[in-house]
């Protein structure tokens, strides 16, 4: 079976469209997620591949599935952290002996595909939709609850993975040459690493509303917290260690204001998430958590990067699309696990909403309040990738958990968890989900 | 050292223009609007038709920066810590570019200040715009 991409006409990302056509008529039930590590030891069954069978199994084994009767599998292709596997170099043969395979030698080693995944789970015997969203687990998921939505499957799979090979982030390849090809050099000849746009939206904001790098620490203590909370991430997993305000404070400089505590650490991990219809979710071991709906934003910025006012329009602009198509306001929102890979743009992100009624340039003040999960506010509860390690999926894990009221020790205790806002990555460009432990 | 750059298709022009010591940015016709960085169509009217290359006076003001202690680019990490200014261009100033500010200590960027184009050679030959805050020593 091939997998196409998923069409631009999946994804909400008008104004004006009105309520999500399947508000709470989709569900999310079952959750699988590997076990995590900093980077693969090269062993068949720590490989991306192997490690994306097991959430996926984990999922439907979570929501007490028989796996025949799943007809529909959307993933994200790409696997990778910023590691990439050398051109040339022969696939492991210990990996060939453990998987079947495709025509492309790099499915289950650096990427993914639906077809890999259906080779090596014959158990899947009944799909019938496969469909590939690219960038991230919150565009799998837009694709996974649209399709069950339209009917385009009605019991279906959502995998995210990631692999990480040995090396330092993001210095092979261009960066390690000696020229660029003219197109790249145009940005990349200043040398700039992967936070510096954010650094620069973080340093203007910090002028326009007179605030200090120092004003994240709570978010970043709290974040870690969290994450040491969930047993699923890496750093409750490997490294169980807090981030204190002196830690945070005393970090070295990647871009400045940008340090290396506001840059997430790259892992391996993959999760899974069995999505239904309302209807059939009934039926199944767990509480459904429905969506009621989501939205996206294509916005690019005008030139080099976007200045603090595209990124406070289009933050604002996504959430009038997430709430019209969700039919709810911000004073319905119990919680939010918006993105923080990067930290510093997590503001950026809750500004926007509204949350608790946030305006521009306050969140910091309310980083300095109760944030925790046992307050009336809490702040990112999943602990996000500061907590648990980059993957950009803990927020959507943890919506679903909590909303199920089975998020263990990370359970908020401060709010009633009835609806829930999630997706990222970036505030401009990125996908947005509303969960809900009602269908509305 | 910025790396050398090899000129592709779609930003030839504004890689010859540098080593002329001109300063040349993407014109949408149609829509008489600036672009950059270049792209094959304009980012408003989606032409791919109208799009030409038109000089620039060279001028702009230091729109924001960050300091950059740990670039991925080897034959940059001698330098560090450096900054990384965006340069908003006279002409309109939503159109950015990059600056090593040149002769600006690090971390002592005068924000909204006044700068001009110099023409930089890089690792293998090609000629980059840089910009140097007007009245500072060379
Ligand atoms: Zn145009």
């Amino acid at each position: 079976m091939k997998a196409h991409r998923a069409p631009a006409a999946m994804f909400r990302a008008n104004e004006g469209m009105g309520l999500w056509e399947h508000r709470g008529k989709v569900a999310a039930v079952g959750i699988g997620h590997s076990p995590t590590a900093r980077r693969w030891d090269g062993q068949p069954e720590t490989s991306v591949g192997a490690i994306s069978l097991l959430a996926l199994r984990r999922a439907i084994e979570d929501a007490g599935v028989d796996p025949a009767a799943i007809d529909g599998l959307v993933l994200d292709p790409t696997t990778t952290t910023g590691a990439h596997w050398p051109k040339g170099r022969p696939v492991p043969a210990e990996m060939l002996d453990a998987f079947a395979a495709t025509d492309d030698p790099l499915d289950g080693l650096a990427q993914l595909s639906a077809p890999w995944v259906l080779k090596n789970m014959p158990e899947l015997s009944g799909v019938k939709f496969a469909m590939h969203g690219d960038g991230c687990m919150t565009r799998a998921i837009c694709v996974a609850a649209q399709a069950v939505g339209d009917g385009l499957a009605h019991t279906c799979l959502v995998l995210k993975a990631w692999h990480n090979y040995a090396g330092r982030y993001g210095q092979g390849g261009a960066s390690a040459g000696d020229a660029l090809p003219g197109n790249v050099a145009i940005h990349a000849l200043w040398g700039t690493p992967v936070c510096y746009g954010t650094a620069l939206q973080f340093a203007e904001y910090c002028r326009k509303y007179g605030k200090r790098h120092e004003m994240m620490a709570p978010f970043m203590e709290n974040s870690r917290r969290n994450g040491l909370l969930f047993p699923e991430g890496y750093w409750a997993q490997h490294r169980p260690e807090d981030i204190t305000a002196e830690d945070y404070n005393t970090a070295r400089w990647i871009a400045k204001p940008a340090n290396l505590l506001d840059n997430d650490l790259p892992i391996m991990a993959a999760a899974a998430y069995l999505f239904t219809t309302a209807d059939r979710a009934q039926h199944m071991r767990q509480k459904p958590v429905y969506i009621l709906g989501h939205a996206s934003s294509r916005t690019r910025a005008r030139s080099m990067t976007a200045t603090l006012d595209e990124v406070e329009a289009d933050t604002a602009r996504t959430a009038r699309k997430l709430y019209e198509g969700a039919g709810i306001s911000a004073a319905d929102v119990s919680f939010e696990n918006m993105y923080d890979g990067f930290t510093l743009f997590h503001q950026f992100h809750i500004e926007g909403l509204g949350y608790r009624g946030l305006k521009f340039g306050e969140a910091l003040d309310f980083y300095q309040t109760d944030i925790s999960i046992a307050g009336p506010n809490p702040v990112q509860p999943s602990g996000g990738n500061i907590g648990c390690g980059r993957t950009r999926f803990w927020m959507h894990t943890d919506c679903i958990q909590q909303l199920q009221g089975r998020a263990g020790r990370r359970q908020v205790t401060g709010v009633k968890p009835e609806v829930a806002v999630s997706g990222g990555p970036m505030p401009m460009g990125g996908d947005f989900m509303v969960w809900s432990a009602t269908p509305g | 050292m910025k790396q050398g750059v090899a000129p592709d298709d779609l930003t030839r022009p504004f890689w010859e223009a540098a080593n002329a010591g001109r300063l040349v940015i993407q014109r949408c016709a149609a829509c008489d609007r600036l672009q950059h960085p270049p792209s094959r169509r304009c980012g408003e009217c989606r032409a791919d038709t109208a799009l030409e290359w038109q000089q620039m006076s060279g001028r702009g003001v230091i729109q924001n920066y960050a300091v950059v202690h740990d670039s991925p680019v080897r034959l940059l990490q001698a330098d560090q810590p450096f900054n990384v200014a965006v340069i908003a261009l006279e002409e309109d100033n939503d159109i950015q570019l990059y600056s090593h500010l040149p002769g600006t200590p690090v971390d002592e960027v005068p924000l909204g200040a006044a700068v001009e184009v110099i023409f930089e050679a890089t690792a293998n030959g090609q000629r980059v715009p840089e910009w140097r805050v007007v009245g500072a020593e060379a």
